[in-house]
């Protein structure tokens, strides 16, 4: 009996990842608490910011989860305040067309997953660099500016739109209370 | 993830962690049983204080009153997200230590080491909020939204003290960071990310002025309904979460285990008892600050200055 | 774990926010759908990098850009939710269809 090689576990991990990112990815809808459904998104993006750990890229995957976190918990305030039922303690359903949408997913699905089989996916060329990060870094300081400036400018612009729509003063009631 | 690391590595940080945590919980017994100390903030959690050598036993007894109570529960409670709150911020805690270097090298040395530990210490925003959350009730419920408020507010200011250390390094690599402070710390040359980092610390751990999401005005806020070993849980990790702030200001700011004579393990323990005595003796005395306030604070202050640090590390690195 | 493992996983993400998407009424649990949907995008891009092109960074970026739509998605998603929540009362789809005011 020899020990499994570090490819088998790497492979094991990650199905087991994959796993718990789609099931906590069915799980948003299935659950009737709403604190519940934003912890299973958060728990299938953290899943899939581990995964990115399996490929090299930890920077990024450490980045997803981070911000992720970050994020399902102001969404969290948000599902609270917005939803007539946030405990679940009532069990209801909020949901239209629900037959349609989830044959639609489904043949969504089978489409693209037929693809990922039957796309002839090109070769894999060059080899990862030493520091992912870095050239991630160099890369949008470099050839991808336009990127990064296209990015800071929708944030930018989101921060000053969503102030406008979020404060009670509006866009045209001006000043004062 | 380059030579394995040694078996006992992880065990010596899960110790040093605990004893840092400990040591924390009787610094503050000791100084809460000081005549001079009349802060009323954590009366609650120390009822049997009678001078200050007594009172160093208080955690200890503490613990082992919550290891016998028995639960105390609330109707309609989510049970499974208040575990996982309480368990996740101990998890978390010990998580966020795992970069840190102990002597020369940490249990795991990865290359984006300073995004690994607040990536892992950001998990205290969920810890806290599923615990408020979950018991189904006001206080605790307040007290989560409180957190957030104050996550807001201090983990901006925190992320830019961060990465002004990780660019004064040029690497976010825990290791490099600490190689680069050969010659100067960062904490002298970069005293305004420093001091940004330790007021990001207090505000990560609720310690001091910013209790609020704990406080008494809201009868213990988010560990209001918590009884016996979920407490005791509750509080070593907020105790261990302190511990591993503390311990995370000595490779990013302190030079990590350099200083002479003394083997590096024990510098490290040394400077990290000395921010963590910091840390703790700052709480005691000072006003709770509300989170508005603190997030005013912050976002006028704090983000500006250490933004201007950020500008002066990059021009002198650059 | 092959790129045809990473993009299956992505494909089953993609299928199910896109069945949150479609059959939820309430706007918050919409957004959800659509964060699911990009979660996939993001698997997708890290595999494109590391088993197609490690090379050039194309994919890392498509990854940040991904995290960064997530984002801002989010922050105007609320804020329109919390505009028309002010004006009418309504979080739900169906009743904010018309643009009767």
């Amino acid at each position: 009996m020899t020990a499994p090689p570090a490819a088998f576990w790497a492979s094991a991990a990650f199905w087991g990842l994959a796993a718990v990112a789609v099931a906590c990815g069915v799980a948003v809808f299935v659950v009737d608490s709403m604190a519940r459904a934003t912890f299973a998104l958060l728990a299938s993006l953290i899943a899939v910011g581990l995964s990115l750990l399996l490929i090299d890229l930890e920077y990024l995957g450490l980045v997803v989860i981070l911000m992720m976190i970050m994020e399902m918990l102001v969404m969290a305030v948000f599902m609270i305040m917005y939803m007539m039922n946030p405990a679940g303690l009532m069990p209801m359903k909020m949901v239209h067309n629900n037959r349609g949408a989830a044959l639609i997913a489904g043949t969504v699905f089978v489409l693209l997953a037929s693809g990922v089989f039957l796309v002839p996916w090109p070769e894999r060329t060059g080899t990862t660099p030493a520091d992912p990060a870095h050239a991630l870094g160099l890369s949008i300081m470099g050839p991808k500016m336009l990127v990064m400036m296209i990015v800071g400018v929708a944030i930018l612009a989101t921060m000053v739109s969503t102030t406008v729509l979020a404060t009670d003063r509006g866009r045209r009631r001006g000043k004062g209370p | 993830m380059g030579e394995a690391t040694p078996l006992w590595a992880p065990i010596a940080l899960l110790g040093a962690l605990c004893a840092l945590g400990l040591a924390a919980a009787v610094l503050d017994a000791v100084l809460s049983g000081l005549p001079t100390a009349s802060h009323p903030g954590d009366a609650v959690e120390s009822p049997l204080r009678s001078g200050p050598l007594s009172a160093a036993g208080d955690p200890f007894r503490e613990a082992a009153r919550l290891l016998v109570q028995q639960r105390r529960r609330t109707s309609l409670a989510d049970t499974l997200l208040v575990r996982v709150g309480v368990c996740g911020l101990l998890v978390v805690a010990v998580l966020a230590g795992v970069v840190l270097p102990l002597g020369d090298r940490p249990v795991a040395d990865l290359a984006a080491g300073v995004v690994w530990f607040n990536a892992m210490e950001v998990g205290a925003w969920g810890a806290l909020w599923l615990t408020g959350w979950g018991a189904n009730s006001v206080y605790p419920l307040v007290g989560g939204y409180r957190f957030l408020a104050q996550g807001m507010a201090y983990e901006l200011p925190h992320m830019f003290a961060l990465i002004t250390a990780a660019l004064g390094a040029g690497s976010l690599r825990v290791g490099d960071v600490v190689a680069a402070q050969r010659g100067l710390w960062f904490a002298v040359w970069m005293p305004v990310a420093f001091a940004v980092y330790l007021v990001s610390a207090l505000a990560m751990a609720f310690w001091g002025p910013m209790r609020g999401p704990v406080g008494p005005d809201i009868a213990g806020g988010v560990r209001a309904e918590l009884s016996g070993p979920d407490r005791l849980l509750f509080q070593a990790g907020r105790h261990l979460l302190l511990a591993v702030v503390a311990a995370a200001a000595v490779p990013l700011f302190l030079g990590g285990g350099a200083g002479p004579l003394l083997p590096p393990w024990l510098w490290t323990s040394l400077k990290t008892a000395a921010v963590l005595a910091l840390l703790v003796w700052s709480g005691r005395g000072l006003p709770t600050v509300r989170m508005d306030r603190f997030m005013w604070l912050s976002w006028l202050v704090l983000i500006p200055a250490a933004l201007a640090q950020l500008l002066v590390v990059a021009v002198v690195v650059g | 774990m092959g790129l045809q493992a990473f993009l299956l996983l992505a494909c089953a993400l993609f299928s199910v926010g896109l069945y949150g998407v479609l059959s939820q009424q309430s706007i918050v649990m919409l957004m959800m759908g659509l964060e699911l949907m990009i979660n996939g995008l993001i698997a997708a891009g890290g595999a494109f990098w590391y088993h197609v092109a490690p090379a050039a960074a194309d994919g890392q970026v498509l990854v940040l850009v991904a995290v960064t739509v997530m984002a801002l998605e989010m922050a105007m998603g609320f804020a329109v939710t919390t505009a028309i929540f002010r004006a009418r009362e309504v979080d739900i789809t169906d009743e904010a269809g018309d643009l009767r005011g």
